[in-house]
């Protein structure tokens, strides 16, 4: 494992471990954490916090039957839930999003790639695909725009991020990610809003590429 | 420790008495964010099921009862108020508990679970609230960063426990 240099903020993992991020960043935070043990232990703090939480908060009594239901439901069977476990650079927050399948890159031209996971009202989330010494095209974003290192590198003008290192870049950011010289750089990327691009034909481009 | 009760012996009698102690506290938990008494304990029931069939990933090591219950109740309310699932970190590989249990290590997690109590009842009332609607998952991540009262001294002891935790794992498994 790398050392990690840029880590979540404390109060993005406090609202991740509230469940109350939307969810593209919940991706990004879930990933991170998988990869990340200082902000593993941090956000399971916050959980602590929570549990203390619920142990103050007050009791409500509860009906008579609910302990008798519950009781008689312990053999009732239960489907299990499908795991994803993390394959090749991919996590299991990343697999679980892909649903167990590779990656359906689309190209965005000059060897840049990007792969939709989800795009909604609450924002979109992908992989993007970058060769090496090529930039991402220069684009800012409405609101706050997290990306995670799985391969390789990038740098820009904030500093250099290696796999598992988190960007945090809020709207004011105006950054050109350039993947460094070796591996291709694979990201974990996610908006709330669309992206806008500041050249003119990322901008005509964009509704059909959905990024 | 009826949880570990429940987790290794399958044992229905240390279940019903962590249904005594967190049904209620559940149920309160889940009204305090709005829900009707009756959806509450739907929520609830679905909760303490969810206990009896994951024990199996329940560290003491790792987390007190509290803290993991925490997490399986925010899980529920977002699969039942937002239909969606929440994303969630893989498990360390560590997290087979099959070795002999740290026992003081259980301790420790422990004594911090009562301290961080404690520490939450002696703040002033205002602070108390801002913690508790930010744990309700009341509170916007914009909403926790303008907040200052969030990071609780004791939580940065917890922190500082939990990471040499998580390092000492790592060395074993290399």
């Amino acid at each position: 494992m790398t050392a990690i240099t840029h880590h979540a903020p404390d109060a993005l993992l406090a609202a991740y471990a509230a469940g109350s991020l939307p969810h593209p960043y919940a991706l990004v935070v879930a990933t991170h954490i998988s990869l990340c043990l200082e902000c593993r232990a941090e956000y399971e703090a916050h959980l602590a916090g929570g549990g203390a939480v619920l142990e103050t908060v007050g009791a409500e009594a509860v009906s008579d039957g609910l302990k008798t239901s519950v009781l008689n439901l312990l053999d009732a069977p239960c489907a299990p839930q499908p795991t994803y476990p993390r394959t090749g650079v991919y996590p299991g927050p990343v697999m679980e999003a892909l649903k167990g399948k590779p990656p359906r890159w689309k190209s965005l031209g000059l060897g840049v790639r990007q792969s939709i996971l989800s795009s909604g009202r609450e924002g979109s989330t992908r992989l993007l695909y970058i060769p090496p010494g090529q930039a991402v095209p220069d684009h800012s974003h409405n609101g706050l725009e997290l990306t995670l290192v799985l391969q390789g590198s990038f740098s820009d003008s904030t500093g250099r991020f290696g796999v598992g290192d988190l960007e945090v870049a809020d709207q004011d950011l105006e950054h050109t990610p350039t993947a460094d010289p070796g591996a291709p750089c694979i990201c974990l990327a996610a908006t709330d809003a669309p992206l806008r691009f500041n050249s003119l034909v990322p901008r005509i481009l964009q509704p059909f590429f959905r990024i | 420790m009826w949880m570990l009760a429940v987790r290794d012996g399958r044992d229905r009698a240390a279940f019903a008495a962590l249904f005594d102690h967190f049904a209620p506290r559940l149920k309160g938990f889940f009204m305090r964010s709005g829900t009707a008494s009756a959806q509450a304990e739907e929520i609830v029931q679905e909760v303490m099921l969810t206990v009896w069939h994951k024990a199996g990933q329940f560290d003491p090591a790792r987390a007190q009862v509290s803290a993991w219950i925490y997490q399986i109740a925010r899980n529920r309310q977002i699969d039942v108020f937002r239909k969606e699932r929440r994303p969630m970190p893989e498990e360390l590989l560590s997290d087979a508990h099959d070795a002999e249990p740290d026992a003081t290590q259980i301790l420790a997690v422990e004594q911090e679970a009562s301290q961080l109590k404690q520490a939450l009842a002696r703040l002033k009332p205002d602070q108390r609230a801002i913690i508790e609607k930010a744990y309700l998952g009341e509170l916007s991540h914009q909403e926790i960063s303008t907040e200052t009262g969030l990071p609780l001294g004791t939580i940065k002891s917890r922190i500082r426990l939990g990471l040499e935790k998580l390092r000492h794992d790592l060395k074993e498994l290399r």
